[in-house]
């Protein structure tokens, strides 16, 4: 029964839908993947015909009116929402995403060490028993972060923001998931339903609306940095920074990690752009050849750390390492380093 | 990589038999405990006033538990990292504590604390909190309810898997492991 409810769930294939904005213009055109999505997309809108919360998931295909020249706004109701997100929430706690099950099944082949490789087995029966059982993958069911791309064409009936955090109130509540947001940092009173979500939002063109829900744990942040490098520094600044960032972090991140890294930009739009490598599929390549190389360059470098699963000493310390990159000021060359740990939780939906 | 089977509380010459990279099942009675409740306990211990458990022998889990859904005995419960207890740890093992569970290497004042008095720290899989809760039979809470996840509660492990991290003799398998493997 959970089997069958999870299949009905869209996962974010990040390399295809990822939110991402710095590599944005190197990628292929987005028109060009449509028809296969909506194939794809109404594939599994005919199979949800059971869960509830995956029904209200599947999107509704404009397909009937081709992009007319001015399109009607398209109404979504905030409630539909607030269910969507609720649905989110707890799928991404439970079901572990494809992409970072089989990198980690990959990473128990090149294993080396015994303790190392019983660890990641540990952390393969897990995600089986997560999902089965609809149980947390991790106790620490994180922040609720939600990405949101709204499509301008798009009107939200009701409040967005509210309805985002009725949603996680509602998923963290109804899936017994962890309450561990403070309402204020010094004073640290747990506001006991896991909002507010942190919300980023981006408008683009279209009709459609697109929520990612990426629960975020504490250990793998607190682990996070950022610099303003000298542009001097260049690339193996660069280099040296990641590289430090994962040998300060050691055990604390739950490694196998995933390393996010923003390159460029300015302060805040690089430590954005670190988090929205870590949604990319593991696994995908990046787009842009030189950005491919210094990420395989600094996968390799990173797993010759030795830290290993937990930190206990092996071969795989990182299942991949992702590089956004963004146009910068002449006198900046900021790095920032968000760290996922093998819990790399995140679901997407459409409406 | 020896294995052993080891019931709790643990005695002192369990805990001198384990070395670091020793793979270990735990059953037996442990308690939870973070930093909220190691903080309380600390200060009960300088006030001279009773704790809400005992510490002789005992051993304590790092961790703050999903909430408990209908028909189980307790949430998801993987560690947190350890270094945060850091602080307190070395006035809890004076006191008897005997093994610590947790994720993340500990500083050099709970390991001279564990070398004088004879404790062991132990590595949970962090991340593996489904498969962890599964080898909890049973969970109750003894002191603090008000804490939430950070309360101290008693469980019942059988056969709760952890790897020796650090021992009393200050072998260190995040120190040494990671040297092995570094190129
Ligand atoms: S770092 Fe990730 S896997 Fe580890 S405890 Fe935190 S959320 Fe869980």
């Amino acid at each position: 029964m959970a089997n069958a409810k999870r299949k009905k769930v869209r996962t974010g294939r990040a390399k295809k839908t990822a939110p991402a904005k710095g590599a944005a213009k190197r990628r292929p055109a987005k028109k060009a993947r449509k028809p296969k999505r909506a194939a794809r997309s109404s594939a599994e809108a005919k199979r949800a015909g059971a869960a509830k919360t995956a029904r209200k998931a599947a999107p509704r295909r404009p397909a009937a009116k081709p992009a007319a020249v001015s399109p009607a706004l398209k109404v979504i109701d905030a409630k539909r929402i607030a269910d969507v997100v609720a649905m989110l929430s707890m799928e991404a706690n439970f079901d572990l995403c494809g992409d970072v099950e089989k990198a980690i099944e990959r990473g128990l082949g090149l294993e080396e060490s015994p303790v190392g490789k019983e660890i990641i087995g540990q952390i393969l029966e897990n995600a089986a028993i997560a999902r089965a059982e609809r149980m947390p993958i991790c106790q620490d069911t994180g922040l609720a972060i939600v990405f949101v791309e709204l499509g301008q064409d798009v009107h939200v009936r009701g409040g967005l923001e509210e309805a985002i955090n009725e949603g996680v109130r509602r998923g963290y509540t109804e899936g017994y998931l962890r309450k561990s947001v403070l309402g204020d940092p010094l004073r640290r009173v747990n506001t006991k339903d896991n909002t507010p979500a942190v919300i980023h939002a981006r408008v683009v063109p279209g009709r459609t609306l697109r929520l990612w829900v990426v629960p975020k744990g504490g250990g793998s942040e607190n682990k996070s940095r950022i610099a303003m490098l000298k542009p001097a520094d260049g690339v193996e600044g660069v280099k040296k920074f990641v590289l430090e960032a994962v040998k300060i972090a050691s055990a604390d991140p739950c490694p196998p990690i995933i390393v996010g890294v923003g390159v460029g930009g300015s302060f805040e739009q690089c430590a954005m752009n670190a988090k929205r490598a870590l949604l990319r599929e593991v696994g995908s390549v990046h787009p842009d050849p030189f950005y491919a190389d210094l990420e395989r360059e600094l996968y390799r470098k990173v797993n010759d750390l030795g830290i290993g699963p937990q930190g206990l000493g092996g071969r795989i310390t990182a299942l991949a390492v992702h590089i956004e990159a963004a146009p910068c000021h002449i006198a900046s060359l900021p790095v920032a380093v968000n760290m996922n740990c093998h819990a790399a939780r995140h679901k997407m939906a459409e409406l | 990589m020896a294995e052993y089977s080891m019931k709790t509380p643990l005695r002192p010459e369990d805990v001198d038999r384990l070395r670091a990279g020793d793979a270990v099942k735990l059953t037996g009675d442990i308690y939870t405990a973070r930093d909220a409740a190691h903080k309380r306990l600390v200060d009960l211990i300088k006030d001279g006033k009773t704790l809400p458990m005992p510490l002789e022998g005992q051993v304590i889990y790092y961790v703050g538990p999903s909430p408990t859904p209908p028909g189980k005995p307790i949430g998801s419960a993987g560690p947190t990292t350890s270094g945060r207890m850091d602080p307190y740890a070395p006035i809890l093992i004076e006191r008897g504590l005997r093994g610590m569970i947790g994720k993340g290497e500990r500083s050099a004042g709970v390991v001279e604390a564990m070398q004088k008095h004879g404790c062991v720290y132990f590595a949970a899989t962090g991340g593996a909190a489904a498969l962890l809760s599964k080898r909890i039979v049973a969970a109750e809470v003894i002191a603090y309810p008000e804490l939430g996840a950070e309360s101290i509660s008693r469980l019942r492990v059988e056969n709760f898997p952890v790897i020796v991290a650090q021992d009393r003799y200050g072998g260190n398998i995040y120190r040494d492991g990671q040297k092995q493997y570094a190129r």
